[in-house]
């Protein structure tokens, strides 16, 4: 199982280890270090080194490399898993997940990383769970903590650590009730020279945030549930009722959690919100080349798009851009050559366009790569694949909740061959 | 007021502030004081001569101080032993506390203490947690008793806590059986051998109810044991199945991935026809593509698991090719393995989409990635070969970009597909000749002379094209040498009026000025073969090559079928089994998947490579290539051992032209396959030797137990028994027997073609053998054998050969060639083939030969239910030369002392007792090689029962 954990950060500094078992050495690290040495990019460091006594398994989150260290035969995914969830959690404590905010309270991570692992093996990480064990820090309590010299640590076993729904406490009261869910959609396409879809599919999920008293029983149905024929629910979704009458029901976590992603793959038409046009041409012997993009609707079903983010990395010969935006703001960074133009949002009257020229290295033969356009935006109140929920009904509680759905569409990895 | 203070002081007296701080009155400023220390521990600072003042701190009703206190014991508490002992009475007291979240965290912490002298203590707590009416506290000390078993496995055995632990896999929590069950393979896993998840059909029960209810750590811990399990019947098998097959929607990843281990072990014992097989295919899809939509370190470990997957079953992810497709900013990891996935996927159905990927791709900036995907254009051309014009039209797109990596990549391809379709595409190599001169990396120049070399008939510059890179002859990379000394030889063999000078300054710079042993002994083979018989030299250097096959890189089969049953862990991302790199896994259990069994079994054998990407092996024998290749070796260049062999072999076309076909393929391989192994491997070299000898004395047995008819003229004969059945040599039956007549050897074969195609250029040759024989002339099949057609040979044989001492002694393996492959078996023959006509011995002689022998060299065997006379046994033997100097007769026993005389001068003294009323003789063989007594047994035997 899980050995170690070392905290690295951009610099290649170890900020904050974490042993298990018996101490391993941070020298251990160092093959670590060679291998980021040799990765162009951080986001380019392999996932899984293996040392002639360990392996290392890292992830890459927030400009930081956690890397846990084992030693026997482990499923990989579950380490990886295990890393990411830790990363969540000092997101959920902290606010942010930053080597600042780490070093602020290592005190408190310490006692979070020891509660979530025992001799590696997973212990507690619900979330709900460890804030019962480990009190978040916030500025009250420290300031109480420091008056009254109570601490930040529950000294009661959790209620529900090994009751049948681990995930959710007792005893929760509210005097508001309510429960929110966020239906959000990012498209991942690859659209390209000419504009027609090489692959499209939607990464959809369902986020909750649910404050309600008590013990509630929720059903959440579907207009059209035969969407969902490739799903990943949170633990306390009851699956056989979802595979035999196709209604998500379930005793919610309390406060934030996902209830459910779901995939619709490529082999269903996946509707387009945007289209780029583009011209960009390079001419052998000239050191100038021309550029021009517009970016209009397509199917967006009569909503916005918002938050249109344009950005493209230029070949290594593009000396410069000389560029005018009918919209937004735009930059070009001549030593990364990366362009990002700000768009904003999309007026279907007039489409915003950016054109200009762009100078190359003389006596170069033209580049060979053409720049791909990677696309950001968001289009509010819709969920693109066509999701809807129908309706949501609350058993077990008297009271009258507060409900609501919002949708979301925005881009994932959306690009643009040229 | 954030814990960054607590790294603020960094002063010399840093250690001895913390010392009075720690033994303050104040409990705040102790605490406060504690965190320091724990602060300086997480960024790897020394604190351990602290321990004495921190362990004081320990008596406290202050959770969080007690808790911190723990975290420091558990870092230092190995470095300081003795000091730890002083903890011990907190712990026990700990354990009686009436907070389960106390008893919980004491016995935890005991655990993480790995001081011998402390785990002494931990038992009787231990004890006590393991049956702890509060399930937190039993589940927490479950993983105690793993850690316990890390530090001393023998104390935890002796204590009985893995009975316990057994036990608590039938727990009422969830929780605690998901603990148990890691506990128990953390274990299991350093003591393989040990039986310890026994698993039952009641206990697999237990283990799927509590798998609904754990959390998702637990259900991986569960799964991975399920997948250790063998159900009994299908039946089982599929009720497994669809209790795990939730799991797939789970969202934590690694319970998804090791309920894809699972079924895809599972599945092995379902029939195909079954509707719920391909229900269970189905479902597997979705998920697996979900992997893909993960962090990219998930979908790293996916892809590697896919990859297996797809190999293993392709069928399950055939329609996903494009959520395979390569987006520009994935990191370079994830880039290149759905790469390899794409081209595992590539079909006639979507190579269109595919190609056009890959150009794409082949334009990108990232150089490794780039070089990818030109080399896999050129594994999708010899995958799919609808494609492969395309694709060399897109290779030949990509050369003209003249961007140098991407040119020598899609040359080194080229090659290939060249050996795939040969006569097909060489309407390009004037283009590929264009761009000799950017050629610089030695992979690219020596596929480019191979080419050059291969067609240079078509070439009309080849000598000025291979001249030019004889220039730097010796700065070359060996591979490129070696192919350049291939090259350079084939283009003599096939201009050798223009060329002569070439290939004499490429022979002497191989052989002379290189110190590559390698380079030498190759430059001497051919300076050989080219100064002794240019015709043979020709058969072997331009002989026709195998084809390469389809897929290059597919896993074995048998270890592929491993590593299914090991997908999800580290094993499934480096495709290696866990005993190749897991360190201290001590002893290796393999393990495979389960057989098919139930009512519906199909023919199909479970473990078949997916739709025949596997040639079938070679039936038989022939050692290796590389002992074919000390044949030649020894016949060419050796002291001439055996001096009549030399010239035989020489003459030998047929024989010459096997060992031909064989060695150039050797001799491609070795060069060309270099860079990526793209070559398959001739059909030859897969035979396991030790096939051999059990197909052998199986022959034997036949021999020996087939009495028939026998021509009793000359030595007897055997009838024909069948030594290579069609369907081992894709439909060539060879039958045969040995026979000896007037001093001449000879095999009897009768060739039978049960194939639909007719069969011709028959040529034969034996493997060196330990009493020499060969052919004495090549295999005489005058007219094609047409189907279902047979014909009868005699092949003389004489005992000139090589020799080679082999194992049975008798055992003669051959290799038998036509127009459609080389066949390889072994056969063993009768001995008495093998008496001279002349092993009469004179009886003095014999008188003093036997005295001479030594006693120990004496073998006795029984020749039972033989009813002959002692002179009807003479006469019978004297016709297979086996020859009576004497016979006496002592008290009613009939004596007859014989002698023979192998083909290689080896004489055999005999003694055989009759007995008038025994049917059984007695045998007495005397002999200066006494291991050919029991070969000489049997021949008398056969002859004598015949």
């Amino acid at each position: 199982m899980i050995h170690s954990l070392f905290l690295i950060n951009a610099a290649g500094d170890i900020f904050l280890e974490k042993h298990w078992k018996s101490v391993v050495s941070r020298s251990v690290c160092d093959y670590f270090f060679e291998a980021q040495e040799r990765a162009s990019e951080a986001e380019n460091v392999p996932p899984v080194i293996p040392t002639p006594h360990h392996y290392l398994l890292s992830v890459y989150r927030h400009k930081i490399f956690f890397v846990a260290v084992i030693q026997s035969e482990v499923p990989p995914l579950f380490v990886i898993e295990f890393l990411h969830r830790v990363v969540d959690t000092f997101q959920d404590y902290f606010g942010i997940c930053s080597e600042v905010m780490i070093k602020d309270n290592v005190v408190v991570v310490y006692e979070v990383l020891e509660e979530m692992l025992d001799n590696g093996f997973p212990l507690a990480t619900e979330s709900n769970i460890l804030k019962e064990l480990i009190k978040p820090p916030t500025i009250l309590r420290t300031v109480v903590n420091t008056i009254t010299g109570s601490t930040n640590v529950g000294d009661q076993l959790p209620t529900g650590q090994l009751s049948v729904v681990p995930w959710r406490r007792t005893g929760v009261k509210y005097t508001n009730n309510e429960a929110y869910f966020d239906v959000i959609e990012e498209i991942d396409a690859i659209i390209d020279k000419s504009g027609s879809t090489i692959t499209a599919e939607i990464q959809g999920v369902i986020d909750a945030c649910v404050k309600l008293t008590g013990m509630p029983d929720l059903t959440l149905s579907f207009m059209n549930p035969r969407l969902l024929d490739d799903v990943s629910f949170h633990p306390c979704v009851r699956f056989k009722r979802w595979e035999s009458e196709r209604i998500l029901s379930f005793i919610p976590p309390d406060g934030n959690f996902r209830l459910l992603s779901y995939h619709v793959s490529a082999q269903n038409l996946v509707a387009i919100p945007v289209y780029v046009k583009h011209n960009i041409s390079f001419r052998d012997g000239s050191s100038l080349g021309r550029f021009e993009i517009t970016v209009g609707p397509k199917q967006t079903m009569g909503k916005t798009i918002e938050g249109v983010m344009v950005s493209s990395q230029m070949p290594k010969g593009v000396l410069n851009m000389s560029l005018t935006p009918s919209q937004g703001t735009h930059v070009f960074d001549p030593v990364t050559k990366l362009l990002s133009w700000d768009v904003g949002k999309i007026n279907p009257q007039k489409l915003p366009s950016l054109k200009g020229t762009m100078s190359l290295q003389g006596g170069a033969s033209k580049p060979d790569e053409n720049p791909t356009i990677n696309l950001q935006f968001k289009i509010q109140q819709l969920a693109i694949s066509g999701l809807k929920v129908n309706r949501l009904d609350m058993y077990g509680e008297k009271y009258k909740p507060f409900k609501g759905i919002k949708y979301m569409t925005k881009a994932g990895k959306f690009q643009v061959r040229t | 007021m954030t814990d960054s203070k607590y790294f603020t002081t960094t002063k010399k007296g840093e250690i001895f502030e913390l010392k009075a701080e720690l033994n303050s009155d104040k409990k705040e400023k102790k605490k406060e004081a504690v965190k320091k220390v724990i602060a300086s521990m997480t960024v790897g600072k020394d604190v351990s001569a602290l321990f004495p003042d921190v362990v004081n701190c320990m008596q406290t009703d202050n959770l969080e101080l007690k808790k911190l206190v723990y975290l420091y014991l558990m870092n230092y508490a190995k470095s300081q032993p003795d000091m730890a002992i002083m903890a011990v009475n907190t712990f026990v007291k700990d354990c009686e506390d009436p907070n389960p979240l106390i008893r919980a965290l004491a016995v935890r912490t005991m655990g993480c203490i790995r001081v011998d002298k402390i785990t002494e203590y931990l038992c009787e707590p231990l004890r006590k947690c393991l049956k702890d009416e509060d399930p937190y506290v039993r589940k927490t000390a479950a993983v105690c008793v793993a850690k316990l078993h890390d530090i001393n496995a023998q104390l935890v055995e002796d204590q009985g806590f893995l009975d316990t632990l057994k036990d608590l896999i039938s727990d009422s929590n969830p929780m605690v059986v998901a603990n148990a069950v890691a506990a128990l393979s953390e274990i299991a896993e350093s003591h393989p051998s040990s039986n310890l998840l026994d698993l039952n059909p009641q206990s697999i029960n237990k283990l799927l109810t509590a798998l609904n209810e754990c959390t998702e750590w637990g259900q991986i811990f569960i799964l991975d044991c399920l997948a250790n399990y063998m159900p009994k019947d299908d039946r089982e098998a599929q009720s497994i199945c669809e209790r795990v097959t939730p799991r797939l929607s789970h969202a934590n990843s690694a319970v998804v991935l090791s309920a894809v281990k699972v079924l895809m072990k599972f599945m092995e014992m379902l029939s195909k026809d079954l509707d719920y097989y391909g229900t269970l295919l189905k479902k597997l899809a979705p998920p697996l593509v979900t992997l893909l939509s993960a962090e990219p370190e998930l979908q790293y470990v996916a892809l590697r698991n896919i990859n297996l997957i797809v190999q293993k079953r392709p069928e399950i992810l055939k329609h996903e090719m494009k959520v395979f497709f390569v987006k520009y900013n994935d990191p370079i990891y994830v880039k290149l393995e759905k790469l390899d996935i794409m081209i595992r996927l590539a079909s006639q159905a979507n190579i269109a989409q595919v190609l056009a990927e890959l150009k794409e791709y082949a334009t990108e900036v990232d150089v490794d990635f780039v070089r990818k995907a030109v080399r896999a254009i050129g594994r999708c051309a010899i995958k799919v070969e609808q494609s492969a014009e395309r694709c060399v039209s897109t290779l030949l797109d990509l050369i003209q970009t003249k961007v140098n990596y991407v040119v020598q990549e899609a040359i080194v391809v080229i090659k290939d597909i060249f050996r795939k379709y040969p006569n097909k595409y060489e309407s390009v190599i004037a283009t590929l000749c264009e761009n000799l001169d950017s050629l610089d990396e030695p992979e690219a120049r020596a596929a480019m002379i191979w080419i050059v070399g291969e067609y240079a008939e078509r070439i009309d510059n080849a000598d000025e094209l291979l001249e030019s890179f004889l220039e730097g002859f010796h700065d070359e990379s060996t591979q490129v040498q070696l192919q350049l000394l291939t090259a350079i030889v084939k283009l003599f063999l096939k201009k050798p009026t223009e060329t002569q000078e070439l290939v004499q300054q490429v022979l002497s710079l191989a052989t002379q000025d290189s110190d590559n042993p390698d380079l030498r002994d190759r430059g001497y083979i051919y300076w050989r073969l080219l100064s002794t018989d240019p015709v043979a030299a020709k058969e072997v250097v331009l002989a026709e090559k195998p084809l390469i096959s389809e897929e290059t890189d597919l896993i074995e089969p048998t270890l592929l079928d491993e590593l299914i049953c090991y997908i999800g862990t580290l094993a499934s991302v480096y495709h290696k089994p866990p005993s190749a790199f897991v360190e201290g896994s001590r002893g290796v259990v393999h393990k495979n998947l389960p057989p098919r069994t139930g009512s519906s079994e199909s023919a199909e054998s479970p473990d078949a490579a997916p739709s025949g990407v596997q040639a079938p092996e070679p039936p038989a024998v022939i050692p290796t290539q590389g002992d074919l290749l000390g044949d030649l070796l020894n016949l060419d260049l050796g002291p001439p051992v055996s001096g009549p062999a030399m010239a035989a072999s020489s003459v030998q076309m047929g024989a010459v032209d096997l060992l031909g076909g064989g060695l150039d393929s050797l001799v491609g391989r070795g060069s060309m396959g270099g860079g990526g192994g793209s070559f398959a491997p001739a059909p030859s070299a897969a035979a396991p030797a030790s096939l051999g000898a059990p197909m052998g004395s199986g022959l034997g047995d036949l021999f020996d137990l087939t009495g028939g008819v026998g021509a009793l003229s000359g030595s007897y004969v055997a009838p024909k028994t069948v030594w290579l059945p069609a369907m081992k040599a894709k439909g060539l039956e060879i039958s045969g027997t040995f026979s000896r007549q007037v001093g001449s050897i000879s095999m009897d074969l009768v060739l039978t073609n049960k194939a639909l195609q007719v069969m011709s250029d028959f040529a034969i040759q034996f493997n060196r053998n330990s009493f020499g024989l060969a052919p004495a002339a090549p295999l005489q099949v005058h007219a094609p054998l047409a189907p279902n057609q047979s014909v009868e040979i005699s092949l003389p044989l004489n005992t000139v050969g090589s020799v080679m001492k082999m194992d049975p002694l008798n055992n003669l393996q051959v290799a038998v060639k036509n127009n459609i492959d080389v066949f390889y078996f072994s056969t063993l023959y009768p001995l008495h083939i093998l008496f001279v006509e002349d092993g009469k011995m004179e009886r003095q002689m014999f008188l003093a030969t036997w005295k001479d022998i030594p006693n120990e060299n004496e073998a006795q065997f029984q020749i039972k239910d033989c009813s002959l006379s002692a002179d009807a046994v003479s006469s019978k033997l004297q016709g297979s030369n086996i020859f009576t100097i004497a016979k006496r007769n002592v008290e009613g026993q009939d004596m007859l002392y014989q002698s023979l005389k192998l083909t290689n001068g080896i004489w055999v003294l005999a003694e055989l007792r009759i007995q008038p009323s025994n049917p059984s003789f007695t045998l007495s063989l005397k002999c200066r090689a006494p291991e050919v007594a029991p070969y000489v047994f049997q021949a008398y035997e056969t002859v004598l029962k015949n």
